[in-house]
């Protein structure tokens, strides 16, 4: 926009070019307080892809198809985004739009506003073909306007008093269907195995086989009995999800009234209902866990809607303790170093810019503190030294059906995942090469266990193993040292 | 009833050598170690009595196993635990913790239900053991 009749043609009424408006620039230099984003886009055939991108930024920020003369009204460059760097990826018809946003186009600690910026009308887009959101860096700046995580990885581990190891789940099967009582007997005989958590499903709320109030009791006596059993701290997840606030703060309340440490929620109940149990968590001092229920309609497909290491992103900043963050060895999509994009960005203080795990940014937390992910679907105790590896010691493993599908009871079950861990980082600790040598970890381990040695003779052979949908376009090139 | 607090206690007790090891796992990573002891393992109780301070910077883990055998001499009926400590930006925590020692009898919990109304009940978990008074409470050993 240097010369003056180049500035007055921006203002001729009619249609222009997003990239005329000043929605890309080449040179301009994002600012440490800037939002970046970069997204994957495919433009119809014959659009430019600058102008693509383009209109990206500007859709996504202060544009409308047409010029208006109230922009004037405004400092305009100030609140336009700006589209920076545009890359093809590969030879295909995708390319890499980073586009910087000012920090004033957004309220300060509010996910809701952030998101209908960034993914609001955008995806709708006509000269688009597709649209994916890969990746934010959220200025520290910004990072400090929202609370994080009740709880956090440290102050979990504290207030259950184990260390050391991943903590052990299990969600409570068949999700749909059983009464009360017998839901109760299932978190009883899981916990008391020696599992630390069990888990409502997603889908179970408050349904005429069962409702709501009358599961809490019941968990909360197998939880109680469990703990007594074993003198460690346990909890049973209680889903809080409901068709209203009002609703949801209801259960919660009920929860603590009747000694509940955890509640959970789903990722279906929207960003802003999320936030305000996020603010009841904190306020009562119960860790709260977030089932992403639904992710997979905009999060698997390479090419269009939101990755979900945008999502974890998101969920650390409105504050949630534990999320579900893929297995990779499980039944769910997981590729291994997309999955470790996810757990780094919700435990690590510090992420660096890693292509090869889909990470396009460098991003600081400003010490906020980590979410635990949570790997669940699919995985059982012979994966052991495999789970340890990919995903580390600061992770919830959730057996669900690995611990009450086992032929001697659902307790066995549980015990049989505890042996498999605590073996798994014993080995670990004295120094065994344990990824190689875990299968026979295993089986030395199952010597004093019959219940592991049952458990791998179960499911000892079963694998999912199939290409993933969602893999980094970078893959590192191995280095002969 | 054996209580499985503890990183380990679903595994059979660690041998002076496997423990041995583990220390030395906890020293490698620079974390500093401590022992300590109590006869009131209720999951709640946070603050287990320290013997002595923290151990940092100790070259291996011959030291730290004879303050292992020094407490489980002093408390030979007693809990002990050694626990290590990562002091690093951003966890500042514990970051490993076995038991090293449990009584010969462990006695475990009574759950006491308080029904209140609506179907609601209190639960209060209670030590089978902690009706006696501190020292006396798993017999006092053969010293």
């Amino acid at each position: 926009m240097s010369s003056e009749a180049e500035k007055k043609e921006r203002w001729s009424a009619g249609v222009h070019s997003y990239a005329s408006m000043g929605y890309y620039d080449a040179d301009y230099e994002p600012k440490d307080t800037d939002v970046l984003a970069c997204f994957r886009i495919t433009p119809q055939e014959g659009v430019d892809p600058i102008e693509a991108a383009a209109a990206v930024a500007g859709e996504s920020s202060t544009a409308t198809w047409t010029v208006v003369w109230t922009d004037r009204l405004t400092a305009h460059e100030h609140y336009q985004a700006k589209a920076y760097r545009v890359e093809q990826v590969g030879d295909t018809d995708q390319y890499m739009a980073y586009i910087a946003y000012d920090i004033d186009l957004f309220e300060e600690g509010s996910i809701a506003n952030l998101t209908s910026s960034i993914i609001g009308n955008v995806f709708g887009f006509k000269p688009l073909k597709a649209l994916r959101l890969e990746d934010m860096r959220i200025p520290t700046h910004y990072v400090k306007t929202f609370p994080g995580p009740p709880h956090g990885i440290v102050m979990e581990r504290e207030y259950l008093g184990k260390y050391g190891r991943p903590l052990l789940g299990a969600t409570v099967k068949p999700k749909l269907g059983l009464s009360a009582r017998n839901y109760g007997r299932v978190v009883y005989e899981a916990l008391r195995g020696g599992l630390d958590f069990t888990k409502d499903d997603e889908n179970i709320n408050s349904q005429p086989f069962m409702r709501w109030r009358d599961r809490y009791l019941f968990s909360m006596e197998g939880v109680n009995k469990a703990v007594a059993a074993t003198g460690e701290v346990k909890g049973h997840y209680l889903n809080v999800t409901a068709a209203s606030m009002e609703q949801m703060y209801e259960r919660a309340e009920f929860a603590k009234e009747i000694g509940s440490i955890i509640v959970m929620q789903d990722l279906t109940v929207g960003w802003t209902a999320m936030q305000s149990m996020s603010n009841w968590a904190r306020r009562n001092g119960v860790l709260l866990h977030l089932h992403r229920a639904g992710h997979g309609t905009y999060t698997r497909q390479k090419t269009h809607g939101v990755s979900f290491r945008v999502i974890a992103k998101w969920a650390r900043l409105i504050g949630v303790d534990h999320v579900h963050a893929g297995t990779v060895v499980g039944k769910l999509e997981g590729d291994p170093a997309t999955t470790a994009g996810f757990y780094d960005t919700l435990r690590l203080d510090h992420v660096e810019e890693n292509p090869a795990q889909g990470i396009f940014f460098t991003q600081d937390w400003a010490s906020m503190p980590g979410v635990m992910p949570v790997a669940s679907g699919g995985i059982h105790a012979g994966q052991m030294h495999d789970l340890l590896n990919y995903l580390g010691e600061d992770v919830i493993l959730q057996f669900g059906g690995g611990t009450i599908g086992h032929p001697m009871g659902i307790g066995a079950g549980a015990t049989a995942n505890r042996v498999a861990t605590e073996a798994m980082i014993k080995a670990r600790n004295e120094g065994r090469d344990f990824v190689k040598e875990g299968p026979e970890i295993l089986r030395h381990a199952a010597k004093n266990c019959e219940a592991l040695a049952v458990a791998m003779d179960t499911w000892g052979d079963v694998t999912f193993d199939y290409a993933s949908t969602d893999a980094p376009d970078v893959t590192p090139t191995p280095t002969n040292a | 009833m054996r209580i499985t607090q503890g990183t380990f206690s679903y595994l059979p007790d660690l041998t002076d050598e496997e423990i041995k090891d583990q220390l030395q796992y906890c020293i490698d990573n620079e974390w500093s170690v401590a022992v300590e002891f109590t006869d009131d393992p209720h999951p709640r109780n946070v603050y287990w009595e320290m013997w002595g301070l923290p151990m940092f910077d100790v070259p291996d883990a011959s030291g730290v196993m004879l303050e292992v055998a020094a407490c489980r001499e002093a408390y030979p009926v007693h809990y002990v635990r050694v626990s290590a400590f990562d002091a690093q930006l951003t966890r500042q925590t514990t970051a490993l913790s076995f038991l090293v020692q449990r009584p010969p009898e462990e006695p475990g919990f009574q759950l006491d239900r308080q029904e209140g109304p609506d179907r609601t009940i209190r639960y209060t978990l209670r030590g089978y053991a902690s009706g006696s008074p501190e020292g006396q409470r798993y017999g006092r050993g053969e010293g």
